[in-house]
């Protein structure tokens, strides 16, 4: 397995959809090329990371302004 | 021998019955549904604009239009999908008015920059968290996704960020699962190479 092999391979990997006639050549394929195993572990680190930190705040004064203009939109007669 | 039970029915989505009362003109009901989805679609919105007056805006629209279409949304999808979508619309639309981005289409933006191919080999460590403090920390990430094309930065907010599945992403896009696939790799790839100019263990070579 290439490195190109297995770049097209990695959405699969992540979400654990392999071919499993694949599987022990994308597993083999990590363990042989360092570059591969890193690219793998810093995209998952990518991932993680935006998972996991709210980058935009959405202040409570906010929230309650908005949610109050749809209900008044709503709920006025046009 | 008792027979084994089996599930007679599939479970329902709660949403199904407060989208059911809303149609029929029960306020509180819709509010129900704002309070749960008003901090994901202000954030879908904030992520595709990169604008907060824009995400302000696109979230009341969202709502509204909503309401006004419940008629429409046939239980095919999950309540939350469809509104996605409806958000995902009025954030590409009111790019495309700023017209500050040169692609705001879904499609056209896949051709260009092929920032896609991996380079940068090193190993994050220590970790991005032990590396920057929080506000830091936010601002990279705020900026690196600011610099992805965004039809990539929409699929991977719905993807990663929001944790749809890949075909709620299609369909939230309308695009087909394997144009989500591909985004999303590459979408993926890049805010990998990007991020790793701020993680990348120090004294490790760029290439090898």
């Amino acid at each position: 397995m290439t490195c190109t092999d297995f770049l097209s391979q990695l959405t699969d990997y992540f979400d654990g959809k392999v071919d499993p006639k694949l599987l022990a050549e994308v597993q083999a394929h990590i363990c042989e090329c360092h570059h591969c195993e890193v690219v793998l572990d810093t995209t998952r680190q990518t991932i993680a990371i935006y998972r996991e930190h709210e980058i935009y705040e959405f202040p409570t004064d906010l929230r309650e302004r908005l949610h109050a203009a749809i209900m008044k939109k709503c709920t006025d007669p046009r | 021998m008792p027979a084994i039970q089996s599930p007679a029915t599939e479970e329902v989505h709660p949403d199904v019955a407060l989208v059911e009362r809303a149609k029929k003109g029960d306020t509180a009901a819709f509010e129900q549904l704002v309070r749960q989805y008003d901090r994901q679609i202000f954030r879908v919105a904030q992520h595709i604009t990169q604008n907060r007056e824009d995400a302000e805006d696109i979230t009341q629209d969202a709502f509204l239009k909503a309401y006004e279409k419940l008629d429409q949304f046939q239980g095919n999808s999950k309540f939350s999908t469809w509104l996605v979508r409806i958000a995902v619309n009025e954030s590409l639309m009111r790019l495309r008015k700023r017209k500050t981005s040169k692609t705001v289409s879904m499609d056209e933006d896949v051709q260009t920059e092929d920032g896609s191919i991996p380079r940068d080999f090193a190993e994050w460590r220590p970790n991005p968290e032990q590396l920057y403090g929080q506000t830091e920390l936010g601002d990279i990430l705020r900026k690196t996704i600011q610099g992805l094309p965004p039809g990539f930065r929409t699929v991977f907010t719905l993807r990663d960020v929001e944790n749809l599945s890949t075909e709620e992403t299609a369909e939230a896009l309308g695009l087909s699962v394997p144009a989500v696939k591909s985004r999303l790799l590459r979408a993926r790839l890049q805010l990998r190479e990007r991020l790793s100019r701020y993680f990348k263990q120090k004294n490790a070579g760029a290439t090898t």
